[in-house]
C-alpha cells in the first residue's frame, strides 16, 4: 500500500522524465541581474523591435521595472511609436504597447511569413532555445537572405545581429548509417567576416538580450519569488497554532 | 437569554439555521479513526472555492473573443494588479482539483466506500468528476493558445466519429465548421455559468447523500451498528470541532504545496501550463505534437490505444467513454464481503495496486508521441484497466478475506 501511495504522489514527477529534442545551450538567466536586463533591453528595441512586436508589454512598465528613467526610455528607446495619432516629432507616450509599424501583409511578402510577437516567446520556446536560435546563423546562398539557422532550419528571418556577431560558415559532416542514408550534421562554424565583437562578447550580448525576454514573458517573476517565500514563511507559522489547537481538542478522542 | 440567543431563536423560527448547522456539522457524527485519506474531500471542496474566486475575478478582465482573448490574459499577467497571482491561482487549482480528486476517488477505492448503502454517493462523486473534466476542459480553450485551441479541435472531433450523426454534431457542438470565435464564446459561457451551476449542485448532493448514509472508514465499518443509550454511535465524533479543527490542518499543509507551485513552478515544467499555449491560436499551423493537460492524458492514451475500425475513430471513443461509464457500476461488481483493504485478500489487494499503476502508466503515454511500442503499451494498459472492473465480481468473490472487528481500530 505505501508503494502505491509514494507512486501516486510521484505521478506529476513521473511525466517530467518526458521531453529531449535538439541540443541547446544553456542560457543561464539571471533576473537578479539589472544590468543585463538593461542591455537586453537596448539591443531588444534597436535590433528586434522595428519586425517584431511585444504588443502586450508596456514601455512604462519596462522602465519601472529595469530601474530606467521614463524620460530616457522615451527619448532613446521609443522608435516606433503609433504613428497614426501623433504629430509629426512628438514623442510616443510611455504607457504605450511596445508595437511596430510592420504590417502583417508586408511581413509575409518580405520574409514569406508574418512576424510573431515576441512578448511571451521566452515562455513557448524556452531560454536556452533562444540563446541557441540566435548563435546559430550561417552562412546559406540557397536562402533567401544568404543566411540558414541550424537551430530553425529555413527561418524567414535573416541574421540581424550580423555586425555584432560577424557572419560565420557551417562545418558540416556527412556520415552514412546502417542502412546506407546520408545524415549531414553541423559540428561547428568557421569565422567568415569578423564582427564587431568577439565569439566570447557575442555570446554575452544574447545572454542580456535573453534575459530581457525572459523578464519580459512574465514581468511578475521579479516579485513572485519573493511573496512565495513570504507566503510559505506565514504558512508555517500559521501550521503552529492549527496543529496545537488539533492536538487540545483531540486529547479527549481515544 | 442572551440577545445572540433570542435573535438565533427569531431566525430558527424562521429558517432552519440551528438545526442546519447541527445535522451537518456539530451532530454529524463521523467516524474517529479517518486517517490521512480523508483530507482530501474537504480538500477539493477548498480548491472549488479557490476556483470559484478566482474565476470570478478572471472573468472581469477576460475578454471571450478570439480576437482579444489571448492578449486579455496576458493583460491580466501584467496590467492587472496581482492578476498574475489571481491567474496562477486558477491554473494551479485546476489541475490541484484533479490531484486532490483522484487521490479521493482512490481512497474510496480502497475503503470501499463505494459499496451499500453508499451507491449513490458514488454516483453523485463519478457525475462530480464528469462535470470536473467537462469544466477544465472547457476551460483549457479560453486563453486561446495553440493548445487551448488544437486541443479543443481534437477533443470536439471525437464527437465526429459517431456514426451517421458525427459531422452535424460536431458542428453543432463548435457553431462553427472549425473550433473558432463562436465556440470561445459558448465556451466562455459553459465555464463560468452553466457547468459550475452544475457542479456546485452535485457537490450539494453528494454531501447530503454522505450525511444521510453517514461517512465510510478506513476499517469499513459501519458506526451506526454501535450506538450508545443517547443513540450516538459509538465511534463517532462530532464534526465539528473534531474534524473542522483537523481540517484546517490539512488545509494550511495543502495551501503549502498549492502556494509553492503557485509562486515558484505554475508552469510545472510544461505539465499545469503548457509552453505552446503561449503562442496565440493559429488554425493554419498545427502543432507538432498536441498533447491534453496531464489530467487527462490516461483517457487520452485509451483513445489512441484502439485502431480505427472500418475507417472510424468510434471505437476508440467508445473504449475512452467506456472508461468512465464502467466507474458507474462499481457498487454492483464487487461481491466481497468486507469493504476495506484492511481485511481482504491478496487478489483484491493486487488488482488495486495494478490498477493504480496502469492508470498513472497510461498518463504518462498519454504526453508521449504514438510509438509502436508505446501504444502496444496502451493498449495493455488499456486492458488492465478494463480488467479491474471486468474481473471484479470474480476476483473478489474468491479472495480471502480477514475478520472484520466490531469497533474501529484506531
Amino acid at each position: 500500500m505505501k508503494k502505491i501511495i509514494v507512486t501516486l504522489l510521484m505521478m506529476p514527477l513521473v511525466a517530467f522524465a518526458a521531453g529531449g529534442g535538439v541540443h541547446l545551450d544553456k542560457a543561464d538567466v539571471d533576473l537578479d541581474n539589472k544590468e543585463s536586463m538593461q542591455r537586453g533591453a537596448k539591443l531588444f528595441v534597436n535590433y528586434c523591435l522595428s519586425c517584431h512586436s511585444a504588443s502586450y508589454m508596456r514601455y512604462n512598465r519596462m522602465a519601472e521595472d529595469l530601474g530606467l528613467d521614463e524620460k530616457q526610455v522615451q527619448q532613446n528607446m521609443m522608435f516606433v511609436a503609433d504613428f497614426s495619432k501623433l504629430e509629426a516629432g512628438e514623442p510616443g507616450k510611455v504607457g504605450n504597447l511596445m508595437k511596430v509599424a510592420l504590417r502583417t501583409a508586408d511581413a509575409k511578402q518580405m520574409f514569406g511569413t508574418k512576424v510573431p510577437d515576441l512578448t511571451v516567446v521566452s515562455r513557448s520556446r524556452g531560454a536556452d532555445w533562444l540563446y541557441t536560435y540566435l548563435r546559430t546563423f550561417y552562412i546559406d546562398e540557397s536562402r533567401p537572405f544568404g543566411m540558414n539557422n541550424a537551430t530553425f532550419k529555413d527561418v524567414g528571418m535573416p541574421h540581424v545581429m550580423w555586425e555584432l556577431e560577424g557572419l560565420k560558415k557551417a562545418v558540416k559532416e556527412t556520415t552514412k548509417d546502417a542502412d546506407g542514408n546520408e545524415h549531414t550534421v553541423i559540428t561547428g562554424y568557421e569565422s567568415v567576416v569578423p564582427g564587431k565583437m568577439s565569439a566570447a562578447e557575442y555570446d554575452d550580448a544574447v545572454r542580456d538580450l535573453v534575459n530581457f525576454m525572459v523578464y519580459m514573458g512574465e514581468p511578475a517573476q521579479l516579485v513572485r519569488y519573493k511573496w512565495g517565500v513570504i507566503v510559505l514563511i506565514f504558512l508555517l507559522i500559521l501550521f503552529v497554532p492549527a496543529y496545537a489547537l488539533k492536538k487540545e481538542y483531540w486529547k479527549d478522542v481515544h | 437569554m442572551s440577545k445572540l440567543q433570542s435573535f438565533m431563536g427569531w431566525v430558527d423560527a424562521r429558517f432552519p439555521a440551528t438545526k442546519m448547522w447541527e445535522e451537518h456539522l456539530s451532530k454529524y457524527y463521523a467516524p474517529k479513526n479517518f486517517n490521512f485519506w480523508y483530507f482530501f474531500g474537504s480538500l477539493a471542496l477548498l480548491v472549488l472555492v479557490i476556483q470559484i474566486v478566482t474565476g470570478i475575478v478572471l472573468t472581469m478582465n477576460y475578454k471571450p473573443d478570439a480576437n482579444l482573448a489571448f492578449a486579455s490574459v496576458e493583460y491580466i499577467m501584467r496590467d492587472v494588479e496581482w492578476g498574475w497571482f489571481i491567474r496562477y491561482m486558477h491554473s494551479t487549482g485546476a489541475s490541484a482539483f484533479f490531484i486532490v480528486v483522484y487521490l479521493h476517488m482512490f481512497r474510496g477505492l480502497m475503503y470501499g466506500s463505494f459499496r451499500n448503502p453508499r451507491e449513490l454517493l458514488w454516483i453523485f462523486g463519478v457525475l462530480i468528476y464528469l462535470a470536473l473534466m467537462a469544466e477544465a476542459f472547457m476551460g483549457y480553450l479560453l486563453p486561446w493558445g495553440q493548445m487551448s485551441y488544437w486541443g479543443a479541435q481534437v477533443i470536439v472531433n471525437l464527437f465526429a466519429a459517431v456514426p451517421f450523426v458525427g459531422e452535424e454534431l460536431s458542428i453543432w457542438i463548435r457553431g462553427d465548421f472549425v473550433i473558432s470565435d463562436a465556440t470561445l464564446n459558448r465556451f466562455f459561457a459553459f465555464h463560468v455559468i452553466a457547468l459550475p451551476l452544475v457542479l456546485i449542485a452535485l457537490v450539494v448532493a453528494h454531501i447530503i447523500a454522505l450525511h444521510e448514509v453517514g461517512s465510510n472508514n478506513p476499517d469499513g465499518i459501519e458506526i451506526k451498528k454501535n450506538k450508545d443509550e443517547n443513540g450516538i454511535p459509538k465511534d463517532g465524533i462530532p464534526f465539528h470541532p473534531y474534524y473542522s479543527v483537523k481540517d484546517i490542518v490539512g488545509v494550511i499543509v495543502f495551501l503549502m504545496f498549492f502556494f509553492a507551485v503557485v509562486f515558484f513552478a505554475p508552469e510545472m515544467g510544461g505539465y499545469f501550463i503548457e509552453g505552446p499555449n503561449f503562442e496565440p491560436a493559429d488554425p493554419l499551423k498545427t502543432p507538432e505534437h498536441i498533447a491534453p493537460v496531464w489530467y487527462f492524458t490516461p483517457f487520452y492514451a485509451m483513445l489512441r490505444a484502439v485502431p480505427p475500425m472500418f475507417g472510424s475513430q468510434f471505437p476508440g471513443v467508445v473504449v475512452m467513454g467506456g472508461a468512465i461509464v464502467v466507474m458507474f457500476f462499481l457498487p454492483w461488481l464487487d461481491r466481497s464481503p468486507v469493504k476495506s483493504v484492511r481485511y481482504r485478500g491478496p487478489l483484491f489487494k493486487a488488482a488495486l495496486a495494478i490498477f493504480a499503476v496502469s492508470f498513472i502508466i497510461l498518463g504518462y503515454l498519454g504526453v508521449q508521441p504514438a510509438t509502436p511500442v508505446l501504444t502496444l503499451m496502451a493498449q495493455i494498459f488499456t486492458t488492465i484497466y478494463f480488467l479491474f472492473f471486468f474481473l471484479m465480481p470474480w476476483y473478489t468473490k474468491i479472495d480471502s478475506t480477514k475478520p472484520v472487528p466490531e469497533r474501529v481500530t484506531s
